[in-house]
């Protein structure tokens, strides 16, 4: 039933995890870190998340481009669900009446 | 173990097991699409535990980008989670080995925030209250994970509900997520710039390393801030 491949390569992102959770307590918990590193680890979440979704945002559709602008507002206002909410249906009726 | 502790911490974790169970359930919805059985969306959430790089890692999977950068990008979006363990060292020292094993695996960033918040204030950060603040948003995150699962599998079509139009627009939730720390909008436009053009040029899904170093690059490159932020500033509202 699970196929293997999805199997390891859920395991390897579990481990990976599971060592970034325990990594700090093993190798940092007596050391400073400069602020420097400290801008570098906190900032690569957002590097990464945003990669991955950047190029869906240049379809050129303007049905998507007029949602992602809403939305942005909206995140920069309301918490993360109102968000989604908002995305969602600026989406939804954009697409509808614009096209998409 | 105390059980008016363990009790108190499962009343801290409620609301935070609240307001994360939707995006389980997202999750979940989302995995099916991307090409998961329910098992395995469910066995992802019991094992990798951590909202954000979950999604960066079905949508990645999803999208046929070779495992090990569907992994190293899984490590990457995890990172942070090492100033967390170095941060709250200090307050479960006292844990023994077998704890402090389940303790970092149930460290999410709300359990990193609460330790945190209640190792100041000089309250005691016992086993059994963490451990009940971990389980009572844990076990739900799984349990939410399964109804989005089948609740994906009988809608078949994402996009006729439009669901496919939720995952960009998650992520994008989460990166403004983050927007409080340091420098946060020049790094993430140069991500997103690198990336579109990474896409362009190279293809996919090197557009995803390119982003992303172009990004951290930039954030070690920038001058540190001059005044250093106290404990880590914004904590993201994933599980």
């Amino acid at each position: 039933m699970i196929d293997p491949l999805y199997l390891t390569a859920i395991i390897l992102m579990a481990t990976v995890t599971y060592l970034t959770r325990i990594g700090g307590y093993l190798f940092l918990r007596n050391r400073t870190l400069s602020p420097r590193l400290r801008t570098v680890m906190e900032s690569a979440p957002g590097c990464v998340l945003i990669t991955v979704i950047a190029p869906d945002f240049v379809s050129g559709r303007p049905a998507d481009l007029l949602a992602l602008f809403i939305t942005l507002m909206a995140a920069t206002r309301l918490p993360i669900l109102p968000t989604v909410l908002v995305a969602i249906a600026s989406a939804g009726v954009l697409r509808h009446v614009l096209g998409g | 173990m105390r059980k008016d502790e363990f009790w108190e911490g499962v009343r801290g974790g409620f609301p935070i097991m609240l307001a994360a169970s939707p995006f389980g359930a997202l999750f979940g919805a989302l995995a099916v699409d991307n090409g998961f059985t329910i098992g395995d969306a469910v066995f992802m959430s019991a094992a990798v535990y951590a909202g954000a790089s979950q999604m960066v890692g079905i949508e990645l999977f999803g999208n046929h980008v070779q495992p090990w950068l569907v992994v190293l990008s899984v490590f990457a979006v995890n990172f942070r989670h090492v100033l967390y363990s170095a941060s709250i060292a200090k307050h479960v020292r006292h844990f023994t080995f077998v704890q402090k094993f389940f303790a970092f695996f149930l460290l999410v960033d709300p359990q990193y925030a609460e330790t945190e918040k209640r190792g100041e204030r000089g309250l005691p950060v016992t086993f059994p209250w963490y451990l009940g603040f971990g389980l009572v948003i844990y076990f739900p995150w799984i349990f939410n994970t399964l109804l989005g699962a089948i609740f994906g599998q009988l809608v078949g079509d994402p996009k006729a509900i439009g669901l496919d139009v939720l995952l960009p627009i998650y992520f994008l939730g989460l990166v403004m997520g983050f927007r409080k720390r340091d420098r946060f909008l020049p790094i993430v436009a140069v991500s997103a710039v690198a990336s579109v053009a990474g896409m362009h040029f190279v293809g996919s899904p090197w557009h995803v390393s390119i982003g992303a170093l172009a990004g951290i690059l930039l954030a070690a490159c920038l001058p540190p801030a001059e005044t250093v932020a106290a404990p880590p500033v914004a904590i993201e509202k994933e599980a």
